[in-house]
């Protein structure tokens, strides 16, 4: 009990009410045998005490519970407090900080090419993609001409990347919600992808792509037909997922009507990526402020209609058949030439600061650099988009039960290093 | 045919027997505690083993070997791990209620155990103890499994196990009357309680009554997967919500109790499900080839291999529905009971009388001949069968119309947005 008055809501952790309790109806019990008065007296006096004690179990009818941050579907260490009336949520606080490595600071202490790594560590599901808002950053800032070559692989190795991590997110949240097959079946195309990553980049998780300017190396050999082999095969991989989940009517259950959030609400918090896309609004980064190769990319958006998890979960799922049709583009038009621009040996920005975002697999994944002119930055700050994105949870969440909490939990598809950062 | 000298120790065993002990003696206590020691060895062999296939067939569902390196295909996995958990800590939390912390595991694998003392395993010597209400003794003693995770949730005094004990207690109270009403149809044709006695009346029907029963056959298997704590319906153990369910704060050999009961408990609900729906040990032309010919150890034997094939049979329908479906809500899960099972079971249960009804009052209408006679159960000619499984089937057209409209009336529970089977994406934008 000790342990837990230290935390911030008083009745957190485990024990309290249930034990408060218990121990009051056993006091209460030896009182009443222990009075010295008739037996048949004592049964009664001993059965009002009870129904009394009953009474008091009853009148706090409001439970915490604290979820995380060693809890099996809070993906990382996320900690939600729950305030519970039954199994209804009647209120709810995130505790974030638990991977919290200062990244932003380090930032300030480092050359501008020494940094990228840190980037790759942020979102670590999509690391191909956060590489990118990085260089994409410094590029701009400093007015690099990347080669078209170099924006075409980034084009087609962060579509994969956000195949990757799409596919994870199906992953957990079909396991969320106990499909557990799903998991596996999407973590063997999701291992496809690394491998592709691993002779690509050298890692399969924290790949670090790009350099400033370009690649740091062209595509090994088999790059194409790999590639090809894993988009052809792709889109029946998908029917599969479909077969099993999307007319499932426990699935449909589960998700349709859970987790709504409103088109004005969703602007209002901020959402964006496919959270923002499920409740029907047009805005991908991709289309508006295309990059890379993006402008060249004959794709659509797909949007969802209700804002509920079962239209994220379509949004998702029509996402990667995108990201394929995006790769395959990429991949008939890929340019040849060099893949790597020519850089002075310190990198210096100009006095000033500048905002780049890029569509991440979650969201707008953005950075504001501010420079004073040295080879170090004096800020850099990420816009993550699973931090704000968690911001609709509680809203999301009011009034379903702890299963949907967990269901919400996977459709906003957070990834806690890039909250904490 | 083979010949029986394999066979022949069983007999010589009663000879040597009947040397130290009395006929009744024998008959009441002897033999009695051999076929306990055999159930509860094999049994206790059968759940570890179930362990294994169930990790085998997910693994062929999900395309992934399994256990591959104990022994020759992780033969040995099962056995691995039980000596892991043996020697493992046996950790109890500090603000536990220790007595009932310890006691509630054994009231798990206690009642899981003791209902196999009633199932027929195979006829003669593969029946352990014959009891005239067989049926009623199975409900109640697996009910009792209820007590055990209600008190382990609660004695571990965590907020999860409270939760998973208290999901349990509500979901097992209201499966289990669907499962004893789905039972009763099946009940009116065998006309009796004890399981060998519905056996004996399948095999001189020479039916299944699966065949007449549809309706009540997937109520029960439905509420039996409920009743189980098995995936869809797993709440109480729901891993993604509740950590683990009751058994959060368990360790070690207690925590494999509950899981040893949990499976027991499975093989236990299937062998009933064998027995009164799928005939027991009962399969046309085995007591033709066998007993009539004098091999009556070899008949027990294929019996009861029968009935070990058709326990695996639905114990593989429990592992495949797992490993497919996604895990219900709570609140959805209590309305499929009480909107869904239920009125089906009771609506089965007038058919059901509705058919046994009929069936007698056409005997002898115009030169119908549909019963044989009504001495055990039911005995009815080819006429007789067709009516009732026709009967059966008009009951699944019924029952399903019925569950429709339910789910047409609309609810908070598990159809809602009926329509919007597969809404697909609104719209697409090029911008």
């Amino acid at each position: 009990m000790e342990r837990n008055r230290l935390l911030p809501s008083g009745r957190v952790g485990t024990g309290g009410g249930v034990e408060t309790s218990r121990r009051t109806l056993h006091a209460v019990t030896q009182h009443g045998t222990g009075a010295g008065c008739p037996a048949w007296l004592a049964l009664i006096m001993h059965q009002v005490e009870i129904a009394t004690t009953r009474e008091t179990l009853l009148d706090s009818p409001e439970m915490v519970l604290n979820m995380g941050p060693q809890h099996p579907s809070t993906h990382g260490v996320l900690r939600v407090i729950l305030k519970l009336d039954g199994e209804t949520v009647i209120d709810l606080d995130c505790d974030i900080g638990y991977l919290h490595r200062g990244m932003e600071k380090i930032a300030e202490n480092r050359m501008y090419t020494m940094i990228a790594p840190y980037w790759d560590r942020l979102d670590y599901i999509a690391a191909v993609s956060n590489g990118l808002v990085w260089v994409e950053t410094v590029e701009q800032m400093m007015g690099l001409v990347v080669p078209p070559r170099a924006h075409y692989l980034r084009t087609i190795l962060t579509e994969l990347n956000r195949i990757a991590s799409h596919l994870l997110w199906l992953a957990t949240h079909a396991l969320d919600i106990g499909a557990v097959t799903v998991l596996l079946w999407a973590l063997r195309e999701r291992e496809e992808i690394l491998k592709i990553f691993e002779r690509q980049f050298g890692a399969r998780l924290t790949c670090h792509a790009w350099r400033i300017g370009g690649m740091p190396n062209d595509t090994y050999d088999d790059f194409e037909p790999d590639i090809r082999r894993f988009i052809s095969n792709f889109p029946t991989r998908l029917d599969e997922y479909e077969t099993v989940l999307s007319e499932n009517r426990i699935w449909l259950s589960r998700t349709v009507g859970i987790g709504v959030i409103s088109a004005e609400e969703a602007i209002a918090i901020g959402l964006s990526g496919p959270a923002l896309r499920g409740s029907g609004v047009a805005w991908d980064i991709r289309k508006s402020r295309p990059y890379a190769a993006y402008a060249d990319m004959d794709f659509d958006v797909p949007l969802g209609e209700n804002g509920d998890t079962y239209d994220r979960y379509l949004v998702r799922l029509e996402e990667m058949r995108q990201s394929r049709r995006i790769v395959d583009q990429a991949l008939d038009n890929l340019p040849d030439g060099p893949v790597n621009a020519k850089l002075p040996k310190i990198i210096k920005l100009p006095i000033g600061d500048y905002y780049h975002s890029i569509e991440g697999p979650k969201g707008e994944i953005g950075c504001y650099l501010v420079s004073d002119g040295t080879a170090q930055p004096w800020r850099v700050r990420v816009r993550p988009p699973s931090l704000i994105n968690l911001q609709a949870l509680k809203q999301m969440c009011l009034g379903h039960l702890v299963a949907d909490v967990v269901a919400i939990i996977g459709t906003l598809d957070i990834v806690l290093g890039e909250i904490d950062r | 045919m083979i010949t029986l000298t394999f066979f022949a120790p069983i007999n010589f065993l009663d000879d040597l027997l009947l040397k130290f002990f009395s006929p009744e003696t024998i008959n009441n206590v002897v033999w009695p505690f051999i076929q306990i020691g055999l159930v509860v060895t094999l049994v206790a062999g059968w759940v570890a083993y179930a362990t294994y296939l169930e990790r085998k067939i997910s693994a062929f569902m999900q395309a992934r070997l399994g256990p591959m390196r104990v022994g020759p295909w992780g033969l040995l996995q099962p056995i691995a791990d039980a000596i892991k958990l043996l020697t493992k800590e046996d950790f109890i939390p500090d603000k536990a209620d220790r007595g009932i912390f310890f006691i509630a595991p054994y009231i798990a694998v206690a009642s899981a155990f003791i209902v196999m003392a009633v199932i027929p395993f195979a006829p003669d010597w593969g029946i352990i103890a014959d009891v005239n209400i067989g049926l009623l003794f199975v409900l109640a003693v697996s009910s009792v499994g209820v007590l055990a995770l209600i008190l382990a949730g609660w004695s571990s005094n965590s907020k999860y196990a409270l939760l998973g004990g208290l999901r349990s207690s509500a979901q097992m109270v209201s499966y289990e009357v669907a499962m004893g009403l789905s039972l009763v149809g099946a009940l009116m044709f065998a006309r009796t309680l004890s399981l060998s006695g519905m056996v004996n009346a399948q095999s001189a029907d020479s039916i299944w009554y699966v065949f007449y029963q549809p309706v009540g056959f997937l109520i029960f298997l439905v509420s039996g997967i409920a009743e189980n704590n098995r995936a869809p319906f797993d709440l109480p153990e729901a891993e993604s919500e509740l950590v683990a369910g009751f058994h959060t704060e368990y360790s070690g050999m207690r925590w494999s109790l509950f899981f040893m009961a949990e499976y027991a408990a499975m093989v236990v609900v299937s062998a009933v499900a064998v027995t009164v729906y799928l005939g027991g040990w009962y399969f046309p032309f085995v007591y033709r080839f066998t007993e009539a010919n004098g091999h009556h150890n070899l008949y027990v034997i294929v019996s009861l291999l029968v009935f070990i094939i058709k326990v695996l049979v639905v114990l593989y329908l429990y592992f495949w529905l797992r490993w497919t479906l996604p895990r219900f809500r709570y609140d959805q899960l209590m309305d499929i009971g009480w909107k869904w099972l239920i009125p089906s079971a009771l609506i089965n249960i007038v058919l059901s009388g509705l058919g046994i009804f009929l069936v007698q009052a056409l005997n002898g209408w115009r030169g119908f001949k549909t019963m044989e006679s009504i001495s055990a159960g039911l005995n009815l000619t080819a006429t007789g069968k067709a009516l009732m499984i026709a009967m059966g089937l008009i009951g699944l057209i019924i029952t399903g119309l019925l569950l429709s409209k339910i789910t047409e009336s609309g609810s908070s529970g598990f159809c809602q947005n009926r329509e919007r089977q597969r809404p697909g994406l609104r719209f697409e934008i090029q911008m």
